[in-house]
């Protein structure tokens, strides 16, 4: 496992230092993200034009659709929001080495909880400067538990997180459909309501609202994660660790940390982070939770940890670009007549050139970037 | 260090088997009447044979054998295998006891049970065979779901255009074969991206199922909205002589094509795997390809092979919802069974038999849902649809047995010049 091969290839000559084409060379490998999400819309272009449907109406209107005006724009930022929080889950799981899967579990394990403290009468009447910490902390727990639980199992018995992730994916589904539906007992179910829904949260644990606009403090959450998290990351020890263990668990284990320890912290933030992401859409939009709320969100945000490349700070462009993509389609299907799948077909080509860079690097003869700490996934299922 | 462990995990289930045993005899057994009966058929028609059990009686024989084989857990060091065999028994026999406790009163057929259990465990049974053939040789696959998909979009798509100018039988081969290509071509991108680019193969497996979501939404929404005509399924064979026989004869093999076609692909995936050349330098691949390389293996092309193999397998599977069960396309409509598939292959070790076992436990489980609702149980869906799930996290964590994956699984291979 350990002689894990590096990708070598080829490199021309280098150039000397100090020129421009050495300054490109350092700046290159970063573009890759550009050059792949350039691509995947060159051939959704091909596929619009074979649905019969022009690709720069299509491509005008999800631009206008998305950022054409203010209102497009604080749709999109609102979108955003909650992929920002589940990648930066991702990431931080991606950065100790693990591949959780699990974000679609842990945002509804989390949406549950939050959307219980929200509307349970044990919590009405608190004034909101208690109450919606205390909602999105209980979502923070909701996501930590079913984050922590394939991390306790991989750290103990070594079972795969990726496979655990997703059976506890399907089962945060589940049990969410039973809480939500169940009508003896009742548990979560607003009987009233014509579509299975819980009830609506109390307002004062509703995030609040900035500036008038749909926009609500779940984007100032996600900017204070994102700087949070990018903190931990790389100003603490806790965030060391982590690194190390990702980078090398079997140097981290002789360094004198505790591997264990780490996965299963990491796996818990992870999850944390997802399960607020969960809380933040309960809170500031709709106000309740339904069986398929968070529908691929947390699928979706793997895709975006990927973009960013993990790194913690390209989550908001990265965020940013996939509620774009989103808010931006419905313009699309109305002006080009395109069904808005188009858009998730977009979405898996732009992670499938950045996770195989290779074919971007080839295309567009960028050079391989010098190698650097970075988290190996596929360490087999088992142990 | 390794048999002590194993030593206490088996005191644990005695200890388990023990608690289970007496609540069942002592609280649960005496709750029904005396008199009350489920009545176990066996086939359609009055001429079936009938077993009418009586409820209480044989829960009470149920929690004795628990019992006993809880003891012998605890018996010591000499009775070790014994007690994990009659352990095993016991698992399983939990699946019947539920059963009759459950149609206390009432009269349930076993045998349409079983045939159903079968009929749903058929799609995660060519999923788990899919996977043994990539993960045998050295790639892991978690894109069967995606590929699943794309092979009911592209299948019924195909059946879609040519149901009205051919003959149903030919459209529906013909659509058959398109959804086998289809995984099959999947699997190729699988292959391109983590063979030869060297992407991380989750990663990979990852974009796969999210490009089959987003291909297979957009290809209904585009072309396969306006239904025409009534769903038309594959036709349902009748074996030739075996159909005859007494009872299980008309109940098992009266049945449609790709069920049939997945009990072959498991007896052939089990006979290439373990009795020919090909599955020798394929395992030969999956645990050292380096020491394959040296003797001389294109380890490059016998994974491109296999994972081709698994792509077709895969297509076959979704095939199973679109062109066989439902005679439509809907969008997700493989539900997570190519996770399943994914666990049941965990569960069967790796090995096809293995993972037809695993496929039925799961099967199963779904037709017990049904048959509840049917029966009128007040348990939540949801838990029984759970059941397989929280089964594969237990198998995973090494609490019955262990799963060893093949060794070189994950790590993608370089020939060293």
């Amino acid at each position: 496992m350990a002689d894990r091969v590096v990708a070598e290839t080829p490199q021309p000559a280098k150039p000397p230092p100090g020129s421009l084409l050495a300054a490109w060379d350092r700046v290159a490998p970063a573009t890759v993200p550009f050059f792949a999400v350039f691509t995947a819309l060159l051939i959704g272009a091909g596929i619009i034009r074979f649905a019969g449907a022009s690709p720069l109406v299509a491509y005008r209107a999800l631009w206008e659709g998305s950022f054409g005006t203010p209102a497009a724009l604080a749709n999109t930022l609102v979108k955003s929001t909650p992929y920002i929080i589940a990648g930066l889950a991702v990431a931080l799981g991606f950065k100790a080495g693990l591949f959780n899967i699990g974000a679609e579990g842990q945002l509804y394990a989390g949406g549950v909880l939050a959307v219980l403290v929200g509307f349970h009468p044990a919590f009405a009447g608190l004034p909101p400067l208690l109450h919606v910490p205390l909602a999105v902390l209980a979502g923070a727990l909701g996501g930590m538990i079913w984050g922590a639980i394939p991390g306790i199992l991989k750290a103990r018995t070594g079972a795969h997180e990726v496979i655990n992730t997703i059976m506890m994916n399907f089962i945060a589904i589940r049990l969410t459909d039973w809480l939500i539906k169940s009508k003896d007992p009742l548990i979560l179910l607003d009987p009233s309501a014509s579509t299975p829904r819980t009830p609506y949260i109390a307002p004062s644990a509703a995030l609040p609202r900035l500036l008038d606009t749909p926009l609500h403090a779940g984007l100032v959450l996600a900017l204070v994660l994102v700087l949070g998290v990018r903190w931990l990351l790389y100003r603490t020890t806790v965030g060391f660790e982590l690194r190390t263990v990702g980078a090398n668990p079997n140097a981290a284990r002789y360094a004198g940390m505790n591997v264990s320890r780490t996965i299963v912290l990491a796996m818990a933030l992870s999850g944390a982070l997802a399960g607020m992401a969960g809380a933040g859409e309960v809170l500031g939009g709709q106000g309740y939770l339904s069986p398929d709320f968070f529908a691929g969100i947390g699928f979706d945000s793997i895709a975006v940890a990927l973009l960013a490349r993990s790194s913690p700070v390209g989550m908001i462009p990265a965020g940013i670009l996939w509620g774009a993509l989103l808010n931006g389609a419905g313009l699309m299907q109305i002006r080009a007549d395109l069904s808005i799948d188009l858009i998730k077909i977009v979405q898996a080509l732009i992670i499938m050139f950045v996770a195989a860079d290779q074919i971007v690097r080839w295309l567009y003869r960028i050079r391989v970037a010098p190698p650097t700490e970075e988290a190996v996934f596929s360490r087999g299922w088992g142990r | 260090m390794w048999p002590t462990v194993r030593l206490q995990r088996l005191h644990v289930y005695a200890l388990l088997f023990l608690v289970a045993g007496m609540w069942l005899t002592v609280g649960v057994s005496a709750r029904f009447p005396a008199e009350e009966t489920t009545t176990l058929t066996f086939g359609i028609g009055r001429t079936a044979p009938k077993v009418a059990l009586p409820v209480g009686r044989t829960l009470l024989a149920v929690g004795v054998y628990y019992v006993v084989s809880g003891l012998l857990g605890l018996a010591g060091r000499r009775f070790v295998r014994p007690a994990t065999w009659a352990m095993i028994f016991g698992g399983l026999l939990i699946f019947p006891t539920v059963l009759v406790a459950a149609a206390a009163g009432k009269q349930t057929n076993v045998l349409t049970m079983l045939n159903e259990s079968l009929r749903l465990g058929t799609p995660i049974a060519l999923g788990a065979i899919a996977g043994i053939w990539c993960e045998r040789s050295g790639v892991i696959n978690i894109a069967i779901e995606g590929m699943m998909l794309a092979g009911a979009c592209f299948g019924f798509t195909t059946f879609f255009f040519l149901g009205e100018r051919l003959p149903a039988n030919q459209a529906l081969f013909i659509s058959v074969l398109v959804a086998v290509i289809t995984g099959g071509l999947m699997a190729l991108l699988h292959g391109v991206l983590s063979i030869t680019f060297r992407t991380d193969q989750i990663v990979s497996g990852t974009v796969i199922n999210i490009l089959a979501i987003g291909v297979t939404s957009f290809v209904r929404r585009e072309y396969l909205l306006s239904t025409r005509a009534g769903r038309v399924t594959l036709p349902s064979i009748e074996i030739p002589l075996l159909s005859d026989l007494p009872v299980v004869g008309p109940v098992l093999f009266n049945n449609k094509p790709i069920f049939y076609s997945m009990f072959l692909l498991v007896i052939v995936t089990h006979v290439v795997l373990f009795y020919t050349r090909w599955g020798l330098r394929t395992r030969a691949v999956g645990e050292h390809p380096r020491a394959a390389d040296t003797v001389g293996i294109d380890v490059i092309r016998v994974r491109y092979i296999n994972v081709f193999i698994s792509g077709l397998i895969a297509g076959l599977g979704g095939a199973w919802f679109s062109l066989e069960t439902v005679g439509g396309f809907d969008d997700l409509m493989t539900n997570g069974k190519g996770f399943i598939a994914l666990a049941a292959m965990i569960f069967g070790k790796w090995t096809p038999l293995g993972g037809l076992g695993g496929a039925m436990l799961f099967g199963f489980s779904e037709a017990l849902g049904t048959r509840f609702q049917i029966l009128g149980i007040p348990l939540p869906s949801q838990f029984l649809q759970i059941v397989p799930y929280v089964v594969t996290m237990v198998v995973l964590a090494g609490l019955v047995g262990r799963a060893i994956p093949p060794a070189a699984i994950g790590q993608p291979y370089e020939k060293q010049s």
